[in-house]
């Protein structure tokens, strides 16, 4: 108690010169300098005096701020009468003035027409007091209903992840550190090997982290199974619905471990499946985490970046590259990306760093293809104006020629030639608002072309657009909506009436581990198997596993190994300092029994869910603390229903693009679609 | 008046028709309570009450009712004295005499000042002995204002005590300056006399130092106390902040204003931080001319600082102090504090951090020596009807277990004697009416479903949020049987609500009650409105927040006090208001009605408790003695005792039966904003702005708990019904629950802790907490426990 804080105490008084503005105000000019600093002193004692009663008054109303009526009360006290019309709810409108070389605070009273006070219709009533009961407490747990506050605050989130020992159970017990403590005999025994935790610490420096279980209630297990078959199903109301529950609803701490999982695994299986509406359902949740202000996602980030960066980056995200809108996918992805580095980038971690690397090295390298270009340069572009300003504008000559390339030349490919042409509009429209804020005014078509080359004149007239736009905005509005009237692609895929067959049957058990496995595989032997394949993608989560040319490691951290041989489109990232919890393993080592077709000679590979603990093969060190490691039974499952959905979607209803790409490449904003923030 | 008159009529005949013995003081008038106010070693204090009458009294003017009252408050100071204060002897009592007179006749009060002198039948000779000085007294002579700094000095809490003089004794205090809490009009006589009045009270501070030495005399002190055995400092570390206080003021009453500053910005970084706030004061404070209306100075000026100080540590202080020849700092030692010497080893630090922290330092240890009767009473034998449906009906619910050792604890505790109860009748307590005997059957048979709480078993809380209160809900009240909340708002309403299926029904209008049949069976049915039925009711006649608001034991009356100084009683069968209880003139914070009803108890900013019974329209007792405003005011569970909790950061505990205090507890760092007693009677929790709840022993007056954890003010706090826990509710949007039991269990109540008052608290808060639950933006305004033991809270949602 005692040393809490040094009290500042400071003798403030009044400036005598108000004395005599106040004194002026009432018709008496001459004052002298020493009544003046007599009334300042009195006056500014009183006022103290008055201040300190006032705080009586807000302390005996249960407030935690002052207001108005306290000041009036403490007047009444001294026997004085109090202020009349300072009612303000919130604050006082004190204006300030300056003139004739003195400077004023003054409070505007403003001449009222009573015939306006009149004529005006009266305001709402407001609401009468009520009285609302729910339960704060039963038997002792706080029940996750949305009268409480959210089960484990962010604050609580935050602290067990850094300061792991320090907390006990994570999740419910809004107690939990102080409890844990005090009857820890009495507790389950859950929380007893926590106690034992710290002992461990002395004889084994590896577990640093006591181990946290995480045990998810029947009506959480429902919930999950709910919301992750909506978010991937078909009807797209339930899926708003899922979505928004995930945004909004407290308490869902507990499950994020799985939710991450999901989507890391959905993210991993559908790219390989080509299934772009499943990416982007995917993709959909992963904003919705993001929007969730309840959550604390730290732990998380290092599943959810990879997947992202998979959406931007992926050579193919589609079946039909040509027709398919997977821009779409990969903007908003790289939007995502963005927001992602905007909340939990920091000196630390350097995500932007390492995310902003990442998309420049597979920009340079000459063989990059068009997706896989586009997508670096929309995730540099969404960083914000100075990235594209250091990053994009010194690369628009050598990109420009690339582009008039594919545009002019002989037609190779016509997949080349649309790809080409999404890279110049977007450049176009990104680059575009920057060299209007950077260039003076007068924008010369020659000039650009010396500068900018091939893309000068385009981008020249764009930048007039945008000029012309921003003087638009500036005239109407404030200068933030801007960026919204920019055409924003859409994410919502407007399916094609389901036929017949949706193959319930996986849906309906995902209790078995062996179903989704098995689904996997059939859907891989689906996709045929080449030896050096173009459209198949492997995604490796371990950071030390990039022997096979099939794939290659795009790896955030500069030292990995892998991402020099440049063979194939760079399509997966990682982030090394994890312990991957899925692994890439090769036939040989562990197939799955029931899993016998793979194809002779071809690189067959197989997701498998594991525990770190049982990880063999190429795993890190097994004492390693992973983030976390769930139940292996739960996850999959349910990991292996997102494949069925989005294998169901593959075969069934080659999803449709909502909007063909365009020549211009800007897409129709669909309804519903969410509008990332960034 | 004479609508108060009125209503008091009319309260006669609705309340106990009986006609219930009355607590009357065996004196004349509220001056018994108040002239006793003090502790009997605390004899000038007993005078005190006196003066404070009987300036009151001369405070109104020549009008005649005054004078009666003066004349009735005489003997009541005249004969408590030498009852209370008997060691004190006689000439002390002369002597506050002597100054009331002196103070009639410069008040220019001639017809007071006889009564006065006719009642307390004073010899020629005495008032010729006492005219010399009187006669000198408008030159300012010495010898009289001195005597009169002493009379005055202790009349720190009675100074403002007295309802209908509370102005003018005021004034006659606080010299009446214009913007002090003198009242209007009362200020005129006063004022024209007031100049030797300050001096008078100021006049210690009169003796000349250098102004410039005063920063070395501190450091020097300081420099003694920090190089002294560890042992010692911290004892000795105490005196600090009283020096400084009392440094600092008297170089602002000498007028060296620039040294004054310059001390305070030196020093004041190293007083404790609890001291905070009124350093606060202290700071604004530079003029002499500001001493006059500051009450925080007064404070200081008129009560000695208690520091407790072991023999050892004295005696190297004085030695000290007498080897350096520093008289200054000697003579404020001498003046103005009051040094506790105890034999025996120095206290720790933290034993000191404990105990200190209250506006006049702690308590004395003779304060907390007289024998409270903390017992329960004996609980009436009333026949249960053992009806068989309701047996069975308990089988059903599938606890027999548990039901049958209870229903004996329940037989047993009702028919054994307490040791340490009062008398039965020691306090007149209202006759048991059928509907309450009713009502006490309920209570058993709820008592026997009761859910038997401990660490493993913690209560479900149920959350009453008040929504759309505009952050105006200033007071919670819940009856007994949980049937009815009550708010009281800054908008002057006092909203009551049902919360149970069965409505609020008023009796009809008189019209309509004459076409009743009066001989039919259920007429009390017919009597109730059932056509106004409805969840909610609210009752206006206040003028400003209700802060305070209790509902009676029979659920017929509630209480409410408000920032208009009114508490009023309201029935809750018309809904109407019954009386307004004026007495208090500024805010009254708080009111609670007694366990067993009839008799309430009420404080407010002007610094008293009163006593109340409904139907007598003055209060019976004016517990009078803190030196800041009485935030929360409780009763004990047997209602011979009335606890009240206040801004000076001290817990009193008083006696209704004489008005005494028995009890004054020191330790919290803040004011104090919630009290409750267990319901074994034997402790006290109180909570305060601190954030900290301390629990003490009532029988033995000492500290045995702190529980920490709160982030502010505690607002609330209850036990269970059995007293297993105890739930606090806070500002910080928290409830909290603590494990009464192991708080409780191993009390250090040996002699020597006893005798000494020394106390060893574990840091064991974290043990003793059971959980903590959030609530999203509602401070905990109430907390009450339903006889089955299920936990109501109540608060205002606050949108941020």
């Amino acid at each position: 108690m005692a040393e809490e804080k040094k009290l500042k105490l400071s003798n403030t008084v009044l400036p005598s010169e108000s004395m005599k503005v106040v004194a002026e105000s009432m018709g008496i000019s001459q004052i002298q300098e020493e009544t003046c600093q007599l009334l300042t002193d009195e006056v500014s004692y009183r006022i103290k005096e008055i201040a300190q009663d006032a705080l009586k008054f807000m302390h005996m109303g249960k407030r935690q701020k002052l207001t108005t009526s306290d000041i009036d009360y403490a007047l009444k006290l001294k026997n004085v009468e109090p202020l009349y019309g300072f009612h303000a709810q919130e604050f006082i409108p004190f204006r300030f003035a300056s003139g004739g070389g003195r400077e004023l605070y003054f409070y505007e009273e403003k001449e009222v027409d009573l015939s306006d006070i009149i004529n005006t219709p009266l305001p709402r009533v407001p609401l009468d007091v009520c009285l609302k009961a729910h339960w704060l407490s039963i038997e002792g747990c706080q029940p996750a209903i949305p009268e409480n506050p959210p089960p484990a605050p962010k604050e609580q989130q935050k602290a067990e992840a850094t300061e792991p020992l320090k907390s006990a159970k994570p999740g419910q017990e809004e107690d939990g550190p102080l409890k844990g403590k005090g009857q820890g005999a009495a507790a389950a025994d859950g929380k007893g090997k926590e106690k034992k935790a710290p002992p461990l610490l002395e004889g084994a420096p590896f577990r640093l982290k006591p181990r946290s279980i995480h045990e998810l209630s029947v009506e959480q297990q429902l919930y999950y199974k709910e919301i992750t078959e909506a978010c991937v199903g078909s009807c797209e109301a339930k899926r708003a619905e899922a979505l928004q529950s995930i945004a909004t609803d407290p308490g869902l701490y507990q499950m994020l471990p799985r939710f991450s999982t999901f989507i890391s695994e959905g993210v991993r299986v559908n790219v390989v499946q080509n299934n772009l509406a499943l990416l982007i359902y995917l993709m959909r949740m992963v904003k919705a985490l993001m929007d969730n202000p309840t959550l604390y996602l730290e732990k998380y980030v290092h599943e959810l970046i990879p997947a992202v960066m998979t959406c931007i980056v992926s050579r193919q995200l589609c079946l039909r590259p040509d027709v398919d809108n997977h821009w779409a996918l990969r903007d908003f992805a790289a939007r995502l990306v963005a927001q992602i580095c905007k909340h939990f980038s920091t000196t630390t971690n350097n995500i932007q760093s390492r995310i902003t690397k990442t998309f420049t090295k597979s920009w340079v390298d000459e063989k990059t293809p068009w997706t896989t270009r586009y997508g670096s340069i929309a995730g540099l572009a969404e960083l914000g104006h100075d990235v594209i300003k250091t990053l994009i504008l010194p690369r628009l000559q050598q990109e420009g020629e690339r582009i008039r390339s594919v545009l002019d030349g002989p037609v190779l490919s016509n997949i080349d030639r649309i790809g080409a042409d999404h890279v110049q509009s977007l450049l176009l429209k990104h680059c575009a608002p920057v060299l209007a804020k950077l260039r003076p005014p007068p924008d010369n078509q020659d000039a650009y072309r010396v500068e900018f080359g091939s893309l000068g004149p385009l981008l020249c007239s764009h930048v007039v657009k945008a000029r012309a736009q921003a003087a638009l905005q500036a005239q109407q509005v404030n200068r933030t909506t801007l960026t919204i009237t920019q055409p924003r692609p859409t994410l919502t895929l407007s399916q094609a009436p389901q036929p017949g067959p949706r193959t319930p049957g996986l849906l309906k058990v995902p209790g078995s581990i062996a179903l989704p496995v098995q689904t996997l595989v059939s859907a891989r032997a689906a996709a045929p198997p080449q030896p050096s394949p173009p459209p198949t993608k492997f995604i490796v989560m371990s950071s030390s596993s990039s022997a096979s040319s099939t794939q290659q490691v795009l790896s955030l951290s500069t030292s990995a190994p892998g991402s020099g041989s440049t063979t194939t489109s760079p399509v997966t990232t990682t982030v090394p300092s994890v312990q991957p919890i899925v692994k890439l393993v090769s036939t040989a080592t562990t197939a799955p029994p029931s899993t016998a077709p793979a194809g002779p000679g071809s690189v067959q590979k197989y997701i498998v869910v594991s525990l770190p603990p049982t990880g063999e093969g190429k795993g890190g060190p097994p004492s390693h603390p992973s983030p976390v490691p769930p139940p292996s039974s739960s996850p999959s499952p349910l990991g292996g229903s997102a494949l069925c959905g989005g294998k169901q979607e593959a075969g069934d209803s080659p999803p449709p693009a909502p909007g063909t790409p365009k020549a211009n490449g800007s897409q129709p904003a669909g309804p519903g679609s969410p509008q990332p923030a960034l | 008046m004479a609508a108060l008159a009125e209503e008091q009529t009319e309260v006669a005949v609705k309340l106990e028709p009986e006609g219930p013995p009355t607590l009357l003081p065996p004196q004349a008038g509220d001056g018994a309570g108040e002239g006793s106010g003090g502790t009997p070693n605390n004899g000038p204090n007993g005078g005190g009450g006196a003066v404070a009458a009987a300036a009151a009294a001369g405070g109104d003017g020549g009008t005649p009712k005054p004078v009666v009252a003066a004349s009735a408050a005489a003997p009541a100071g005249a004969a408590p004295v030498p009852a209370a204060a008997t060691e004190a002897g006689a000439p002390h009592d002369r002597q506050t005499l002597l100054a009331v007179l002196q103070f009639l006749r410069q008040s220019n009060l001639r017809e007071a000042e006889e009564a006065l002198r006719r009642e307390a039948r004073l010899l020629e000779e005495a008032v010729a002995g006492s005219g010399a000085p009187g006669e000198l007294d408008g030159a300012g002579a010495e010898a009289a204002s001195a005597l009169l700094s002493r009379v005055t000095a202790s009349v720190p809490g009675s100074a403002a005590a007295d309802p209908p003089g509370s102005g003018a004794s005021a004034a006659t205090v606080f010299s009446g300056s214009a913007s002090g809490p003198a009242a209007p009009g009362k200020v005129g006589s006063v004022a024209v006399e007031d100049q030797p009045d300050v001096s008078a009270v100021l006049s210690a501070y009169n003796q000349q130092g250098d102004p410039t030495m005063y920063e070395e005399y501190y450091s020097g002190l300081k420099h003694f106390i920090e190089c002294s055995l560890d042992c010692h400092r911290a004892e000795l570390s105490q005196l600090f902040y009283p020096l400084f206080v009392h440094m600092y003021l008297e170089l602002v009453y000498n007028q060296h204003e620039n040294e004054a500053k310059s001390f305070f910005e030196k020093f004041h970084g190293d007083q404790e931080c609890y001291y905070q706030d009124d350093l606060r004061v202290l700071s604004s404070l530079t003029k002499k001319e500001h001493m006059k209306g500051n009450e925080t100075m007064l404070d200081f000026r008129t009560s000695k600082f208690v520091l407790r100080i072991s023999r050892d540590s004295y005696q190297l202080l004085k030695r000290h102090l007498q080897e350096k020849q520093n008289n200054q700092i000697w003579n404020i030692v001498q003046e103005h504090l009051y040094i506790d010497i105890f034999d025996g080893m120095p206290r720790s630090k933290q034993q000191i951090d404990a105990m200190v922290g209250s506006l006049a330092g702690e308590a004395k240890r003779e304060a907390n020596k007289s024998k409270v009767f903390f017992g329960l009473l004996k609980e009436p034998e009333i026949e249960v009807p053992l009806d068989d449906e309701d047996e069975e009906g308990e089988n059903e619910e599938g606890k027999p277990k548990k039901k049958k050792p209870k229903k004996d604890s329940i037989g047993s505790k009702s028919k054994k004697q307490d040791p340490n109860a009062p008398p039965q009748n020691r306090i007149p307590l209202p006759e048991l009416k059928d509907s309450d005997k009713l009502d006490k059957i309920m209570n058993m048979k709820e008592t026997t479903k009761r859910v038997r709480l401990g660490p493993d078993c913690l209560p479900s809380i149920c959350f009453y949020t008040f929504l759309n209160a505009y952050q105006g809900l200033t007071a919670v009240d819940v009856t007994d049987d949980s049937s009815l909340i009550a708010g009281g708002f800054a908008d002057s309403t006092v909203r009551v609500w049902s919360v149970t299926p069965k409505k609020l029904r008023s009796v009809k209008q008189a019209s309509d009650l004459s076409l009743i049949d009066k001989e039919s069976d259920d007429v009390l049915e017919r009597i109730m409105d059932e056509k106004t039925a409805s969840e909610l009711k609210i009752l206006y006649g206040h003028s400003g927040p209700v802060y305070g608001a209790s509902f009676s034991p029979d659920r017929n009356y509630l209480l409410s006090s408000s920032e208009d100084g009114t508490v009023r009683l309201w029935s809750l069968q018309t809904f109407t208001c019954l009386v307004g209880y004026k007495g208090h003139n500024y805010p009254v914070w708080d009111t609670q009605f007694s366990p067993y009803g009839y008799y309430f108890v009420s404080g407010g900013h002007d610094r008293v408790a009163r006593l109340w019974a409904t139907d007598h329209y003055q209060p019976l007792r004016i517990f009078a003695g803190h030196l800041a405003d009485v935030n929360c005011t409780r009763f004990h569970p047997n209602s011979n005792y009335v606890a009240t909790g206040s801004a000076d950061r001290t817990v009193r505990l008083w006696d209704v039966l004489n008005g005494n205090c028995v009890r004054i507890f020191t330790g919290h760092k803040g004011p104090i904003h919630s009290l409750t007693f267990s319901p074994n009677g034997r402790f006290l929790a109180t909570g305060a702005t601190d954030g900290r709840v301390l629990l003490w022993d009532i029988g033995h007056g000492l500290m045995v708990g702190e529980l920490k954890g709160h982030t502010d003010t505690v607002c609330s706090l209850r036990f269970s019904r059995d007293g297993e826990i105890l739930a606090s509710g806070s500002m910080d949007n928290t409830v909290r629950l603590w494990d009464a039991i192991k708080a409780f269990e191993d009390l250090e109540t040996d002699d020597f802790t006893t005798a000494t008052g020394h106390i060893n608290l574990p840091d064991n808060s974290q043990e003793l907490l059971l959980g903590t639950y959030m609530t999203k933006s509602t401070p905990v305004v109430h907390l009450h426990f339903t006889r089955r033991n299920l936990v109501l809270a109540a608060g205002a949602y606050s949108p941020q």
